[in-house]
């Protein structure tokens, strides 16, 4: 026992001598509650989702349906995105007061849709024109599948270069490598060729295994999700390189990786839509490349979104992937400071 | 002969510390050149600046006429104090990674065979003994068949049978004609491999030349050895200076002979006695007031 408190106390001193590791240790933790706390803080979510594309027009009264309690009334980026939605029970009834005649859409196959016409129905105004559609309902599953690969893929790229590198630095394999005629950049793409290689088999394997459990969806193009996953991919791991191109400690490491990874996972909507979040999470989910990953592969996967749909998030991904290489590469250490 | 290396006014500084404090010194194709001196006394961080891994301060280093680039990286070799390699990777892996870093090579057989290194090829780097595994370092450095090879305290942590195998070695890498500069704390290892020696201590260069040269030059003198109960009895005034040792007592006397006659008069028993020449580790002691430290 006094041997395994003698080692408990030696590894306490290191660790709090090691002060960038300890702030971190400290930071890290407290931003992510906060953050958290920020981005699921706010009223309760309502019962139900009503678009409305016009709330009224000209000669048309404002809806006494549009004063029901307990339902999201919101206004979509379009009425064909609304129907879109409502095709596959992401919206429960949609409502356009400006259409001729004022009309509303419901999709037959939604339970929710049903109450709301029923509501609508009792409610005195003005009688609207009934649309249906009709659509499979997109299950959480497929939804968040991948958000779950695009998840991985964001750890093993992050995690797996950069804790590598760091390790090699500071066991001076890399000064090894440094007296040889390999520049920094070729070091560092082969190990972006190295990890992704590794991520985009793996992520093929548990797409196929996951596929075979849980029948989710594919309408798009295999070979459209392939490019997209070696995209992201790509990107992630020059992040992890970039973050790692200096550091020679472990803990440093592991904190900076962590201060990416977890923002990331929040902002990017890995788990929820984020859909009618603060515009400040809006616009910082589009600095992070895990969101492009994301929207694309849903838009691929759930619409069946061709190559040219997902063409923005491609270069996107492509951009920020070069980008990251070429500042790691810059700014890339082969020894301990 | 020609200067394959040529160091020209180097200082290299750390933050409170001067590493390195203007060293010059040139080092000639297919000599062996040590540089020799105890712990912080800049040898290594001399080494790291010739070898193009660490940047200096002053000064400049010249590799055949030109600053140090992509041609002096593809023909120098090198052996680090400490080297950690990959995980998980066989001796074979490891000569098949390095070589493939390289635009000219040894043939593996040949490497293997210099090396001594046949029958560990498939073994796992990281199962290897200390001897094994700084013959891969050296197999590793070799692997370019370099014209100028780096080796700093190779044989450090050794054993004496390991030690004297690689000496073997680099005996043999000299024979064929290749530069090779050495740092070492290990004066034997200096006298035997070394045709040309520099000695630093706090960042400068206070010795240099051939072995024979340098103890020519600082000791006419010879150590007589005699064991320490003798030391009480030894008469006064005595003329030559003499050196408490461990267990035994060092004479230093340019005249053996008058020596021994002053012992004999003062009765003390010549058994035991031992005469020796001065040694490099003598001209270290007397140039840097210090013991060397492995």
């Amino acid at each position: 026992m006094r041997r395994v408190l003698a080692v408990v106390h030696a590894r306490n001193l290191e660790f709090l001598r090691d002060r960038s590791a300890l702030a971190w240790n400290l930071v890290l933790p407290m931003a992510l509650v906060l953050g958290l706390a920020w981005v699921f803080s706010g009223p309760e979510r309502p019962l139900f989702k009503v678009a409305v594309v016009a709330a009224a027009s000209p000669g048309v009264p404002a809806h006494p349906f549009l004063a029901t309690e307990h339902v999201d009334f919101y206004a979509p980026v379009s009425r064909e995105d609304a129907i879109t939605k409502l095709s596959r029970h992401q919206t429960d009834l949609v409502v356009d007061l400006a259409a001729e005649p004022p009309s509303y859409w419901v999709n037959t196959q939604s339970g929710k849709g049903y109450v709301l016409e029923r509501l609508l129905a009792v409610a005195a105004g003005e009688p609207l024109q009934r649309h249906t559609v009709e659509g499979r309902e997109i299950r959480y599953v497929d939804w968040v599948v991948p958000g779950i690969l695009g998840m991985n893929i964001m750890f093993s790229g992050l995690f797996g270069v950069g804790y590598v590198l760091v390790r090699y630095r500071k066991t001076g394999y890399l000064k090894r490598l440094r007296a040889t005629p390999l520049s920094a950049f070729e070091f560092l793409l082969a190990q972006v060729l190295s990890r992704l290689l590794l991520i985009v088999s793996v992520s093929c394997l548990v797409f196929a295994g996951t596929n075979v459990l849980l029948r989710f969806p594919m309408r798009g193009s295999y070979l459209s999700l392939l490019l997209l996953a070696a995209l992201g991919a790509a990107s992630m791991i020059s992040l992890g390189l970039l973050v790692a191109a200096r550091v020679d400690s472990e803990e440093l490491a592991g904190g900076l990786l962590n201060l990416l990874s977890w923002p990331m996972m929040i902002v990017s909507g890995v788990w929820f839509s984020l859909e009618g979040a603060h515009p400040f999470i809006q616009i910082a989910a589009q600095l992070s490349p895990l969101t492009h990953l994301l929207v694309a592969a849903r838009a691929v996967m759930l619409d069946g979104a061709d190559l040219t749909a997902i063409a923005w998030h491609l270069a996107v991904l492509a951009i920020m992937s070069a980008t990251f290489l070429a500042l790691g590469a810059a700014s890339f250490r082969w020894s301990r400071s | 002969m020609v200067a394959i290396l040529e160091v020209r006014d180097l200082v290299k500084r750390y933050p409170g510390l001067t590493a390195v404090d203007g060293v010059s010194f040139a080092v000639e194709q297919g000599t062996c050149f040590g540089l020799l001196g105890p712990n912080g006394a800049g040898k290594t961080t001399t080494i790291e600046v010739l070898e193009g891994i660490t940047a200096p301060t002053a000064g400049q280093v010249l590799f055949q006429g030109e600053p140090l680039g992509p041609r002096f990286r593809a023909a120098a070799g090198i052996q680090f104090q400490t080297t950690a390699l990959q995980d998980f990777l066989t001796v074979r892996e490891h000569l098949a990674l390095f070589s493939r870093l390289y635009p000219r090579t040894l043939p593996l057989d040949e490497l293997v065979q210099l090396c001594a290194l046949g029958e560990l090829l498939e073994r796992d780097a990281r199962k290897l003994s200390g001897g094994q595994r700084q013959r891969l370092l050296l197999a590793i450095a070799l692997v370019n068949d370099p014209d100028v090879l780096f080796l700093d305290e190779p044989t450090t942590g050794l054993d004496p049978q390991a030690r004297r195998n690689l000496w073997a070695l680099v005996e043999s890498i000299r024979g064929r004609g290749k530069t090779v500069l050495l740092t070492t704390h290990y004066m034997e290892e200096a006298y035997t491999l070394c045709d040309d020696i520099a000695i630093m201590d706090h960042g400068r260069i206070i010795a240099r030349g051939s072995p024979g040269q340098l103890l020519a030059e600082h000791f006419s003198d010879v150590v007589l050895e005699l064991p320490r109960a003798a030391l009480q009895r030894l008469p006064e005034p005595f003329p030559w200076t003499v050196l408490a040792a461990g267990e035994r007592v060092e004479i230093l006397t340019d005249d053996v002979a008058a020596t021994l006659r002053r012992l004999l008069a003062a009765d003390i028993p010549l058994a035991g006695v031992q005469v020796r020449p001065r040694t490099l580790e003598d001209l270290f002691l007397e140039l840097t007031g210090r013991e060397l430290r492995a």
